[in-house]
């Protein structure tokens, strides 16, 4: 019959109609439609019927802990009374050497007497090139460098607030472990494995074990955690 | 019974491999005018411009090669020279390509056109004019495609350095460790930031743009015998929702039946191919998902497979069963997104997309569990990976999610979609029919993908030329025969569906593989050639064949020559002649049916 396709599409239309409304009436009176994590949770994922908008602002989507937007800088736990302590880039350079669109820039530090220092003088990153590719982190060699998950930075003013300086940049290790906590635990014991390899030479006729780092560890890391 | 082997010396020798028979037939036919390519890590052969035509006929014609996949300029500045190769490939045998090259002058670069032959050269000659200066002697519409109608310069040629110029080859030098913080936009601020060619005044300019275009679509006024009508030339974009971006349609129209299209692009240019020749090898991967935005994963796998050619670096096998995951999820997001899109532009507003949208949102959610990012995923590697799967995909462990995911959701979201769309009369009357393309032209077009196998021509480079593991996989190349919007329609729900069989063979090796190596060797970020030479890797990108030219000298950390064959770039050349004789609201689904992404035909 002329028109049965449409009717028929017109059916699936109305499910999808009625299905949305059932569930915003079921999660109702379970916390409500709005405002929800654990509604947002299962309606967005496979077990979710009808159709849900997010309504951003107000409802935001937890962000995985791979998510990389802008990257920043780790320092260690700030001392009291202070906004962040030592820094962890030895200012060596790889992240702005291997940068795809080259946005950071880095100032070696210098002792007095002239030969270089192990941390970075001055760090910026230019936001508006940045790509989020997150090389920076990827081949970074202490851990010094992470990508954010902090994904509102518009502002009214381009030339100056999307230059970030290294205290704009900097954020302690709390911070990171909030954010990233598989992750960071998984780059604590690489870091750990390493340490205690390092020196010991590994002969053939050893038959011990190498030490390697756990199956999720590796999971959680860049190349299962190859490149430390 | 034994056979007694008597061997004949005078018997000719029989290829198996069609690239080995049509090389031999090629040396034989035209031994005086070609030679093979002698240097080091390169191949195919050098011919003589002015026999150019003959030989690619005899390919054609003789030998089977009918498809002329790509071409593209070279800049070989050493020697004074500008190069063009040709990548032709046999749609019947499959396998390789047989490359023809042709050196030119570079004071005066004078090649014969392959328009007239393989329509398909059409927009990639004149890409390499524009970019090259190489003139295509023949050619029927020589213009610049990418940059402006009055651009000064060739800019892919080694010498053009852009108004930003730094340097020739990234790291840049000031970033580290002097870290000399200079915006380009203060070194050259606003106002001063245009170069002027010298001697040249801009104010007594007297260029009109785009003249050209509108050349040869003279207005008749006795169009139609009896009517007092004319022909009216109609600019469509670049601003227009239904062009998926900025792109413009100059359309002559008598009445409202189309009589002739012209595709005006280059809105989104950005040079990507000179930023990748100044990149090194690994900077280019996050550039490669702005191509084609939509298919990230494919558009890594064609540029790591080209690269890893050249490194010659081996792949561990957890990392092929995730690349090819990946892949196929890819394929399947860009499917919905062009489906839901086809079905916009023809009227049925948001919901069909919306509906695919759902069920697309799953899959990006799983890519950016696992690479970080929803679109532009950076995840494939030279020799791997970057990161192994997630252990879970938005509170569900991600095996059970992928299952669940090919087993249980897109099957019954994929059959209601079906009953949504594929039977509904209004989207029968509005494409069956519409937009037909005969094999003969899609392949003389150079048309790939879904736009080629709608058509009837059943060339797939996953079984044409197997990379990865697909030569192991158990799928069926999709093919429909009538070559109109709704048969393009409906291949794309087929290779949704031989993706899933693609992705459910794959889970198991998955399972397998849990805790296997997912990168070869120790990752690096400067990465030099061990040896010089070129590369072309190429993929079945959801959209088409998607190619990659790369060649380097040996220890190099550049690329000399970087060039993408966009699948939706050279697809467009069909746009034009499936038009004609529409009218001008079919434009919008043809156009739609060929499914563009404008970030990689502007490139």
């Amino acid at each position: 019959m002329y028109g049965l396709g449409i009717l028929r599409g017109m059916a699936v239309t109305a499910k999808h109609f009625i299905e949305t409304y059932i569930d915003d009436i079921k999660w109702m009176s379970r916390g409500g439609r709005y405002y929800n994590d654990e509604a947002l949770s299962v309606r967005q994922s496979l077990k979710g019927t009808g159709a849900i908008t997010v309504n951003y602002p107000e409802e935001k989507l937890p962000t995985p802990e791979r998510f990389r937007f802008v990257p920043f800088l780790v320092t260690d736990d700030p001392p009291p009374g202070q906004m962040w302590g030592h820094d962890w880039c030895t200012s060596c350079g790889i992240c702005a050497k291997v940068c795809p669109p080259q946005c950071i820039w880095i100032v070696r530090g210098k002792l007095p007497n002239g030969r270089p220092k192990p941390e970075p003088e001055e760090f910026y990153i230019d936001i508006d090139i940045c790509m989020n590719c997150g090389y920076c982190s990827e081949f970074c060699p202490f851990d010094a460098i992470k990508m954010d998950h902090d994904y509102e930075l518009a502002s009214y003013d381009r030339t100056s607030a999307h230059i970030h300086d290294k205290a704009r940049l900097s954020k302690p290790l709390s911070y990171w472990r909030e954010l990233a906590p598989q992750k960071s635990a998984a780059e604590e014991a690489a870091r750990e494995l390493k340490a205690s390899t390092k020196g010991k030479r590994r002969s053939n006729d050893d038959d011990t074990p190498q030490p390697t780092l756990s199956e999720e560890h590796q999971q959680d890391l860049y190349y299962q955690g190859a490149y430390y | 019974m034994t056979i007694e082997v008597v061997a004949d010396h005078d018997a000719p020798v029989i290829y198996t491999d069609p690239v080995e028979s049509a090389s031999a037939k090629l040396k034989e036919s035209f031994g005086e005018v070609l030679a093979e390519d002698s240097r080091d890590g390169y191949e195919g052969f050098v011919v003589e411009a002015e026999s150019l035509p003959e030989v690619a006929a005899y390919l054609r014609d003789e030998c089977g090669f009918n498809y002329l996949s790509s071409v593209t300029g070279v800049d070989l500045i050493d020697e004074n020279k500008l190069e063009v190769v040709y990548h032709t490939y046999s749609i019947d045998q499959g396998g390789g390509a047989v490359v023809l090259k042709v050196q030119v002058d570079r004071d005066n670069p004078e090649v014969p056109s392959l328009t007239p032959m393989w329509a398909g050269a059409n927009f990639q000659e004149r890409e390499a004019y524009d970019m090259y200066g190489i003139r295509f002697t023949g050619h029927p519409d020589l213009r610049r495609i990418l940059m402006w109608d009055g651009f000064e310069g060739f800019p892919m040629r080694k010498d053009w350095q852009e108004p930003f110029f730094e340097e020739a080859n990234k790291p840049f030098g000031s970033r580290w460790p002097g870290g000399d913080v200079i915006r380009a936009e203060e070194k050259n601020p606003f106002g001063k930031n245009v170069q002027y060619p010298a001697g040249w005044v801009p104010d007594n300019i007297d260029f009109d743009v785009d003249t050209e275009i509108y050349e040869g679509v003279t207005v008749t006024p006795q169009a139609t015998p009896g009517l007092k009508t004319d022909k009216v030339i109609v600019n469509m974009g670049p601003q227009h929702p239904s062009t998926h971006g900025v792109f413009r349609m100059v359309v002559t129209l008598d009445g409202e039946t189309i009589v002739k299209l012209d595709p005006v692009m280059g809105y989104l240019h950005r040079n990507h191919e000179k930023i990748g020749e100044r990149n090194t090898f690994i900077q280019n991967i996050p550039y490669t998902d702005r191509l084609d935005y939509l298919s990230s994963m494919s558009n890594n796998h064609g540029y790591v497979l080209a690269i890893e050619q050249m490194l010659g670096s081996e792949v561990p096998e957890r990392a092929e069963w995730i690349r090819i995951l990946m892949v196929e999820l890819t394929r399947m997001v860009n499917h919905f997104w062009a489906l839901g899109f086809l079905l916009n532009d023809m009227g049925a507003l948001q919901t069909p997309m919306l509906y695919l949208y759902i069920e697309r949102e799953l899959i990006l959610d799983f890519f950016e569990a696992a690479a970080g990012s929803r679109m532009m995923c950076n995840y494939m590697r030279f020799g791997g990976v970057a990161y192994d799967l997630p252990t879970h995909v938005r509170d569900q462990e991600t095996m059970s999610f992928l299952e669940e995911l090919v087993y249980e959701r897109l099957p019954a979201s994929l059959e209601e979609f079906g009953r949504l769309v594929t039977n509904n009369e209004i989207m029968r009357a509005r494409t069956i029919g519409v937009g037909y393309l005969s094999p003969e032209d899609a392949i003389n077009m150079s048309a790939a993908g879904p736009l080629l196998r709608a058509s009837g021509v059943p060339y797939d480079v996953r079984r044409a030329e197997p990379y990865s593991y697909y030569e192991s996989l158990d799928f069926d190349v999709a093919v429909r025969y009538n070559g109109d919007i709704y048969d393009r329609y409906l291949i794309r729900l087929d290779e949704i569906y031989e993706s899933m069989r693609i992705v459910r063979q794959v889970l198991p090796y998955l399972k397998e593989t849990k805790g296997g190596s997912i990168i070869s060797g120790k990752p690096q970020y400067a990465i030099r050639l061990p040896r010089g030479g070129e590369a072309y890797g190429r993929v079945e990108n959801p959209k088409g064949e998607l190619g990659y030219y790369v060649t380097g000298q040996r220890r190099a950390s550049n690329p000399d020559r970087y060039h993408v064959r966009a699948p939706s770039f050279i697809n467009l050349t069909t746009l034009g002649p499936m038009s004609i004789g529409h009218k001008v609201a079919d434009i919008v689904a043809i156009l739609g049916s060929i499914d563009i992404v404008l970030g990689e035909i502007d490139r």
